[in-house]
């Protein structure tokens, strides 16, 4: 009995020095933040594959009660089939000798290789259908085209402006119109992402050097979740996706709102001028003010829900922790603490809060 | 044809010290001694691998669980499934095929013995090496540099961009050294099955176990090469600056997904027709019939060969391959079921008509067919390829592929445990603890891993370390930890059976089962060199026709 | 225990051939991923030297008939071996050994070339790597077949390879032949269809 008890205290040892050395490394929050006490938690909702609401997603339902339905039926069969064999056939302490050895049957053995080529037969007919329906090799009329660009471990969003001249980049939550198909252009900036919806359609992965696309059509307004589906490295597991999707009228509203330029609040002109002399201008970009690009686009960072990625919900506190140390609440992620002294990380914050 | 280190006298046996029987153990190239060293190293990385999955349960139980962290996770599940591929379930089929083969062909060896040790100790060698990464470096974070990019390692998470530090060298060097072990275990096995039969045995009077490795082994021979040349270029791309993977320098990682799956598939294979081979000599003999079809069963088993070289994609239906491919890899993945299929009712088959006897082994046998059945069958969801796009890495595929590879290998192996230990050790395993061990480790096994089909449909996808709340996963994941301790129970339960079986368990004799192919015609334990004169045999059922001479398997050879 | 005897003889070949032929799949199949690998990036280097600039097809035809030559010479060892003509045998083997060091030599002159006056390395671009990998794998099993080729040489010199040893001897010669059909299919891959 010693022997497992071994083997138990090794790895024990093993995995709580890990855990010792890990948690030592200041990991408060490996966890994403819930919410504040009485507030409805920002990423509850459904991502059944069975809630769909949106044409692809449609087809991959109706397709996926057919084969449940068919393999349920096999199921049924075969086991029953396996829970009689071991009733009526268990050895009764009557039985003598040995039971009528039979070597096999050609027509029993033909039925049983005939029958199901035919099923997976009618399976794959099934299934070409579906792909035919679902995988689409160009956009459909009218759609609205967005670039996404996976990053580790958040997703920027390219759509036209309203007039089709320029480019409003955005982060992490994508807001569409209702009624009108979009066509997304995946491509990675660094590993293997993929684009999860599943209320909206499947999924499709995002690979560096290598352009991918997947198409939706929400059927009505809300709030669509999902979430990175390859892992991609430390914080795969919070790369969460938020697709809103409105009225037309009220999508163009969205668009109007961010085709304007970053607010310029004079009160904040401090914390702008920190945002400028420290590194935040190197890896964000806030149009018209700095151009980086590592992380994600600022420009109306108040016009979101989340912040990180969906790791937490965005409002004045989770903003100071996570300018103040993105580690709190997404340990592991690209951005680093960089060690301001409270005066700085109320400026900075203070201006950030004014980019609706 | 005694040998220099058998012992003439239990005198003598005793008198050699400890170190002296460590001693014959380590430099052994008998068949039976490497397969036993290989499945009891099996085991333990068994238990350790089981260990590692304990605490990805532990940290899932509750929604944003904080009992471990994410990079700890993430070393945590790759180490899982890279243990349990590579260091839990090659050895063990690996190694029993070793310990089985030469005593069900009637021969006295396999082809090449000390090729067979030196395969054994290349494994020992590799997984110390995988493991050595636990606590020989420091790696992000301040954990330990044990490998983090999942059992498939996709590129270019794995180049020296994204995995800086050496953890993915650790998992290449770790697999590529036990992956030489395999290869060289396999040509072994395919040597020995086609050139060392005894007289009288043609091929189709082998027992089906000896088919389903002769097919593994050319598995192996064909698919484990080009992981180990996957994996060469990796290193390349790693320490010389290569491009293969190195997507910001032109290269694909598509090329690695490609080249990693046409190795992957077959593996799976490679780790499951050991397993119907284990079914295909336990369930006859205790329904006391022979099997249901021989030939369409090998015939089923070179089909599952071949087409399983050619499914591979279909781990890749998310990528965005073109429909054309898409519908071609879902096409072979289908016909793949049928033979699989034939098996499965070929066992049952075998059972209808014949008189049942659950011992321990026809208790794993039958949970086999059940949960490999079930399995399978989520399988077949998975290959229509528009519902993959919504359930592939989610946890339906976790729940899929471990029905298929714990309910179907891990039993087999468990039944091949029970069934086989009274030849090994001369000794009988404890009938009582071992239904409670059966019974434990399914209620376990359902516990964990059903409500895993659950959690994949309402959305939770794979390899994350914590889970959005309120998203309806909390219940499903819950029980999906609390199966867990069952299975803990479970496997200490069988460990305390295995060593009270050596120490206390009744004397078993030739043949306690009453089986009928060659194994059981020598003692138990076999001596070194199996059988004091090599067989002929005239039937696949030798001992049949010496049990039931009236009536001979040899009369009935052009039915099966 | 003996029942009724099987009357058909069953093809039974040596274990050491049996053990040979999977010893060459299991590399055919490493070689194949390489290959694949070539095949796949053919023309896909944006930058650096292409193949057609860099590839000196006269030094490597010469390389190629050293090589292809020694599988002759080889077979003569090996039947020289079975006839126990030993001085013969020797000979023979000596000077497959000499034909694989040209074709070791050969490929290292045209790897300096390669690198010195191409500047092409294995990182400088995707036909730097590919090129590289799979002929320096091949490169490598020839490394290998000489050393053990020079091992029974030397065996050979002190008169310790007798005609008992033909059979393996063969076998071993199947592995240079195998080396040699491999360098026919990566010679095709690389200085035919990637040129």
């Amino acid at each position: 009995m010693s022997f497992p008890k071994i083997i138990l205290a090794l790895m024990l040892i093993l995995c709580c020095g890990d855990i010792a050395r890990s948690n030592a490394a200041d990991s408060v929050g490996v966890a994403p933040v819930v919410c504040a006490p009485g507030e409805a938690n920002i990423n509850a909702g459904e991502l059944n594959i069975f809630k769909s609401a949106s044409p692809p997603a449609h087809e991959i339902k109706e397709l996926a009660w057919l084969v449940i339905g068919i393999c349920a039926a096999i199921f049924v069969v075969v086991e029953g089939i396996l829970v009689w064999s071991i009733i009526r056939f268990r050895k009764r302490a009557r039985d003598v000798g040995e039971p009528v050895q039979v070597f096999g049957s050609n027509p029993v053995e033909l039925a049983w290789t005939v029958v199901p080529t035919i099923i997976v037969f009618v399976l794959a007919l099934a299934t070409v259908r579906t792909i035919r329906e679902v995988q689409l090799t160009e956009p459909p009329e009218g759609a609205l085209q967005v670039d996404v660009i996976g990053h580790q471990w958040w997703w920027e969003y390219r759509l036209p402006t309203l007039d089709g001249s320029g480019t409003i980049i955005t982060a992490n939550e994508l807001v569409v119109p209702v009624g009108r198909p979009v066509w997304l252009t995946l491509r990675s900036a660094d590993v293997i992402h993929s684009w999860w919806v599943p209320q909206l359609n499947g999924k499709t992965d995002v690979i560096p050097n290598h352009v991918n696309h997947l198409w939706f059509a929400a059927e009505r307004p809300g709030i669509f979740l999902g979430q990175c589906a390859e892992y991609c490295g430390t914080q795969h597991a919070n790369m969460l996706l938020r697709v809103t999707a409105v009225e037309p009228a009220e999508f163009d509203a969205w668009c109007a709102a961010q085709e304007l330029p970053p607010v310029n609040d004079p009160a904040v002109a401090a914390g702008k001028q920190q945002f400028l002399d420290l590194a935040c201008m190197n890896c964000h970009a806030i149009n018209g003010v700095s151009d980086g690009s590592f992380g994600p686009n600022l420009t109306h960072l108040m016009s979101r829900t989340t912040i990180g990625s969906g790791v937490a919900p965005l409002n004045p506190q989770t903003l100071r922790s996570w300018v103040d140390d993105p580690q709190n609440l997404k340990m592991g992620c690209n951005m680093p603490s960089l060690k301001l002294e409270p005066e700085q990380l109320d400026a900075i914050v203070a201006y950030l809060l004014t980019l609706k | 044809m005694t040998s220099v280190n058998h012992p003439s006298s239990a005198a003598d046996e005793v008198r050699r010290s400890f170190g002296a029987r460590v001693h014959s153990w380590v430099v052994s190239v008998d068949h039976k001694r490497l397969g036993m060293m290989y499945v009891a190293f099996g085991l333990f990385f068994f238990v350790i691998g089981g260990i590692e999955a304990a605490m990805m349960r532990a940290q899932l139980a509750q929604a944003a669980g904080k009992f471990i962290d994410p990079t700890t996770f993430n070393q945590l599940f790759t180490m899982h499934g890279t243990t349990m591929v590579f260091l839990v379930g090659m050895p063990i089929l690996l190694g029993t095929a070793n310990y089985l083969i030469p005593l069900m062909i009637g021969a006295r060896d396999m082809a090449f013995p000390r090729l067979n040790a030196f395969g054994l100790w290349l494994f020992v060698f590799g997984a110390a090496l995988l493991y050595y990464s636990y606590i020989g470096a420091q790696g992000l974070y301040g954990t330990s540099a044990a490998p983090d990019v999942g059992w498939f390692a996709y590129a270019p998470l794995t180049s020296k961009t994204f995995s800086p530090g050496n953890s993915t060298d650790y998992w290449i060097l770790g697999i590529m050294v036990s992956g030489f072990g395999s290869i060289t275990t396999a040509i072994n096995l395919v040597v020995t099955i086609l050139v060392m039969r005894c007289p009288g045995m043609s091929l189709m009077r082998m027992p089906l176990m000896c088919w389903m490795m002769l097919v593994t082994g050319i598995l192996v021979i064909i698919a484990i090469p080009v992981l180990t040349g996957a994996q060469a270029m990796l290193l390349l791309d790693r320490f010389l600056g290569a491009h293969f993977f190195d997507t910001q320098n032109g290269g694909s990682a598509v090329l690695w997904q490609h080249l990693f799956w046409f190795f992957g598939h077959p593996e799976v294979y490679i780790l499951v027709l050991p397993a119907f081979g284990f079914l295909n000599e336990i369930i006859p003999v205790f329904c006391r019939k022979i099997i249901f079809g021989y030939s369409l069963m090998v015939a089923a088993t070179v089909a599952i060969g071949f087409i399983s070289l050619s499914v591979w994609a279909h781990h890749m239906f998310a990528i965005g391959m073109s429909p054309e491919l898409n519908a071609f890899f879902s096409a072979t993945t289908f016909l793949i079921a049928v033979p699989t299929g034939i098996k499965i009712f070929t066992w049952m088959g075998t059972m209808v008509g014949g008189r049942i006897h659950f011992a321990t082994p026809m208790l794993f046998a039958t949970g086999f067919i059940a949960m490999f059945t079930f399995g399978g069958l989520t399988g077949v969801m998975l290959a229509v390829v528009p519902l993959d796009w919504q359930l592939s890495d989610s946890y339906f595929v976790v729940a899929h592929f471990h029905y298929v590879l714990f309910g179907g290998t891990v039993f087999g192996i468990f039944a091949a445990i029970f069934y086989w230990f009274p030849k090994a050790t001369g000794r009988m395993l404890c009938e009582t603890k071992g239904k409670w061990f059966f019974w434990l480790l399914f209620t376990g096994f359902n516990l964990t891993f059903l409500p895993m089909h659950i959690s994949g449909i309402l959305g939770m996808p794979r390899r994350i370390y914590s889970y959005q709340p309120d998203r309806g996963l909390e219940i499903w994941n819950l029980l999906s930890s609390v199966g867990v301790i069952f299975q803990v129970v479970a496997v200490a339960l069988f460990l305390w059976t295995v060593i009270d079986g050596l120490r206390r368990g009744k004397i078993a004799g030739n043949n306690p089962w009453n089986a009928w192919t060659l194994e059981w015609s020598t003692t138990s334990p076999p001596p070194e060199w199996n059988f004091d004169q090599i067989p002929i045999v005239g039937s696949a059922r030798p001992l049949w026709d010496v049990a039931n001479p009236h009536d001979p398997d040899s009369r009935h050879e052009e039915h099966i | 225990m003996s029942v009724v005897a099987s009357e058909q003889p069953i093809w039974r070949p040596s274990r050491g051939k049996a053990g040979m032929i999977c010893v060459i799949a299991v590399e055919s199949c490493i070689f194949l991923t390489f290959v694949v690998a070539y095949l796949f990036y053919i023309g896909k280097s944006a930058t650096g030297p292409q193949p057609k600039d860099v590839i000196e097809l006269p030094l490597v035809l010469v390389n190629t008939v050293a090589l292809l030559s020694s599988s002759v010479t080889v077979v003569l060892s090996v039947k020289a071996l079975e006839r126990e003509n030993f001085g013969a045998f020797c000979r023979w083997l000596a000077l497959t050994i000499v034909l694989g060091l040209w074709f070791v030599g050969g490929t290292g002159w045209e790897w300096k070339g390669l690198m010195q006056d191409d500047g092409l390395y294995i990182g400088t671009n995707l036909f730097g790597t590919t090129f590289y990998s799979l002929v320096g794998l091949h490169l490598l099993h020839v490394v290998v077949g000489l050393t053990m080729l020079s091992i029974v040489l030397i065996l050979g010199a002190f008169g310790l390879v007798r005609k008992r040893h033909a059979h393996s001897f063969d076998m071993l010669s199947w592995y240079w032949h195998f080396v040699d059909a491999v360098w026919i299919v990566v010679f095709t891959t690389v200085y035919v269809i990637g040129r």
